[in-house]
């Protein structure tokens, strides 16, 4: 029998490796194709984008139609007050919610804050903004950048909620039993021990929402419609880089396509810098909690 | 010298499913009272009764009453939250936070009860760590994460947690089944040197553990899934383990089933 047996096996096991490797070879293959779109549109958006990025590009305003230099700063400027403002208002709403759904909520009231969250999570956002266009914009007599704001929160709350509520899950319960078992009343219990134990996760949530906020044009378009120059009065209308991009992307004028190529990469930079941030974050907070 | 626990008539659910039917009992102050019995026969609900811990699963109550004193921990106008200042726990599995460091873990109940002397939560921390047995060993680590010590330690520091704020009575549910010997028979010595200063009900599955460090033990059972879990006998531990009255007692003491 092992006089026999031997070549036919070795045969069968070469094969068998050689298939392995195939199969090996296809799943990178695979994986590699997954990374194309990626690196291209990086690489794309880097080498149109990164000519025009100088001093001025920061710290000017637009340019008037047809002339060269200028830059985005009221843009910067916008984005930052929009979402700042929106994420003052969606951080403490989302992590309420998350810990009221996390910690308190067992009855039919939880099932439909959740069910409500799950909706809004999958709003368009074109929808988010005609909303508040019609509800804020509309009532105050002008478009501004806290109407922005809250076309955000609309689209943050429910982000930071949802993985807020998953990072509070992820809490052993041993810790809420430990602390309440040394005759901690519940609120302080959550306060000071489930939400530290959280802390990291929930900072990854807000990243992960504020990243979001960075990049919406259809709600910021309706709501906060743009302005050619620096404003600091949230109540005045407001730029935003995607709306700045958006509009110089389809001009006729060379300088301004080329500054759209800027705020595409600055925007870019901000979410690839939040999501590596988030997901360094959350990695951290899972060894910890592993 | 602590007061016991007067257990009159307590009965627990989960659900519609009563897990435990009208449990008399009597917990005497400053003695180790040890709960045996096999898996499932409610011996961890019971004891999680002791300070109002079974109410915070879901669905989960309580009828009954545990006197503490002249004060029925099921009356309607006691607050679970107070009764939990006096009677402390001690888990199954280590629970340190893993936020804080093996000083503010000792002191966390201190602190979240609005106790914030410095000098005084030094003096408590040590005096709870000496009381666990683990303050030789973690007295130049305690700025160290809770989360960073084995098990063994981790558990030792629960039960310095447990006892930093003075409660009268330590419930124990299988302090040491998670830990290896050696730790096993530091906790042990522990809970024999606590003995007078404070109340102790341990839940343990290991009945030598019972014989040697209770006075007083309680075998529990339930007979059939359909019916609740009761208390079968409750007498001095050298009683129970040599010459025990109900027969269900003895099969289960000799090893005939469980």
């Amino acid at each position: 029998m092992s006089e026999l047996r031997p070549p036919t096996r070795l045969k069968s096991v070469a094969l068998r490796k050689a298939k392995s490797a195939a199969f090996t070879g296809l799943l990178w293959l695979t994986g590699a194709i997954a990374m194309v779109p990626l690196v291209l549109i990086i690489g794309y958006v880097l080498i149109k984008g990164t000519p025009v990025m100088s001093g001025a590009f920061f710290t000017q305003t637009a340019p008037p139609p047809g002339m060269p230099g200028g830059g985005m700063a009221q843009a910067f400027m916008g984005t930052g007050l929009i979402v700042g403002i929106g994420t003052l208002f969606s951080v403490p709403l989302g992590v309420l919610t998350a810990v009221y759904l996390s910690e308190y909520g067992r009855g039919r009231l939880a099932t439909v804050v959740r069910f409500v969250a799950e909706i809004l999570l999958s709003t368009p956002s074109i929808v988010a903004g005609a909303f508040i266009w019609a509800v804020v914009v509309t009532t105050m007599h002008s478009f501004s950048a806290i109407a922005g704001s809250i076309a955000l929160t609309v689209l943050m709350w429910p982000i930071i909620t949802r993985a807020t509520e998953e990072t509070l899950r992820l809490v052993p319960n041993d810790l809420r039993e430990a602390a309440l078992a040394l005759g901690v009343p519940r609120w302080k219990m959550v306060l000071r021990i489930v939400i530290p134990t959280a802390g990291s996760g929930i900072l990854t949530a807000v990243m992960l929402a504020v990243a979001r906020g960075f990049g919406e044009t259809a709600p910021i378009l309706l709501t906060s419609l743009g302005n050619d120059f620096i404003n600091t009065n949230p109540l005045q209308p407001t730029d935003a880089v995607p709306l700045r991009i958006y509009n110089y992307a389809q001009s006729a004028f060379t300088q301004w396509q080329s500054l759209a190529w800027g705020g595409a990469v600055s925007l870019l930079a901000a979410v690839l810098v939040l999501s590596i941030g988030a997901r360094i974050l959350s990695d951290r907070q899972q060894r910890r909690l592993g | 010298m602590s007061d016991g626990l007067d257990i009159v008539g307590l009965s627990a659910w989960y659900g519609t499913d009563r897990v435990l039917a009208d449990v008399q009992m009597e917990i005497r102050p400053g003695q180790v009272t040890a709960i045996i019995g096999p898996s499932g026969c409610g011996k961890s609900t019971l004891l999680r009764c002791l300070n109002r811990m079974h109410e915070e699963l879901p669905n989960a109550r309580a009828t009954g009453s545990v006197m503490f004193g002249d004060w029925d921990l099921y009356a309607p106008d006691s607050d679970p939250t107070d009764v939990r200042l006096h009677i402390g726990m001690v888990f199954q599995r280590p629970n340190p936070f893993p936020t804080m460091t093996v000083f503010e873990n000792v002191v966390a109940g201190l602190k979240l009860r609005g106790h914030y002397d410095r000098v005084n939560l030094k003096e408590r921390a040590e005096q709870a760590m000496r009381q666990a047995g683990v303050w030789d060993e973690l007295k130049d680590r305690l700025n160290k994460p809770g989360g960073r010590l084995s098990g063994g330690q981790q558990q030792r520091l629960c039960i310095a947690r447990a006892l930093a704020v003075e409660p009268q009575v330590l419930l124990m549910d299988e302090p040491a089944s998670a830990l290896d010997p050696i730790s096993t028979q530091l906790v042990e010595d522990t809970i024999v040197q606590l003995k007078n200063e404070v109340t102790i009900v341990i839940v343990t599955h290991n009945m030598q553990q019972a014989a040697r460090i209770s006075d007083r033990t309680a075998f529990m059972l339930r007979e059939s899934a359909e019916r609740p879990a009761a208390l079968i006998e409750i007498d001095d531990t050298r009683q129970m383990f040599t010459k025990p009255i109900d027969k269900r007692t003895e099969a289960y003491i000799t090893g005939r089933f469980g």
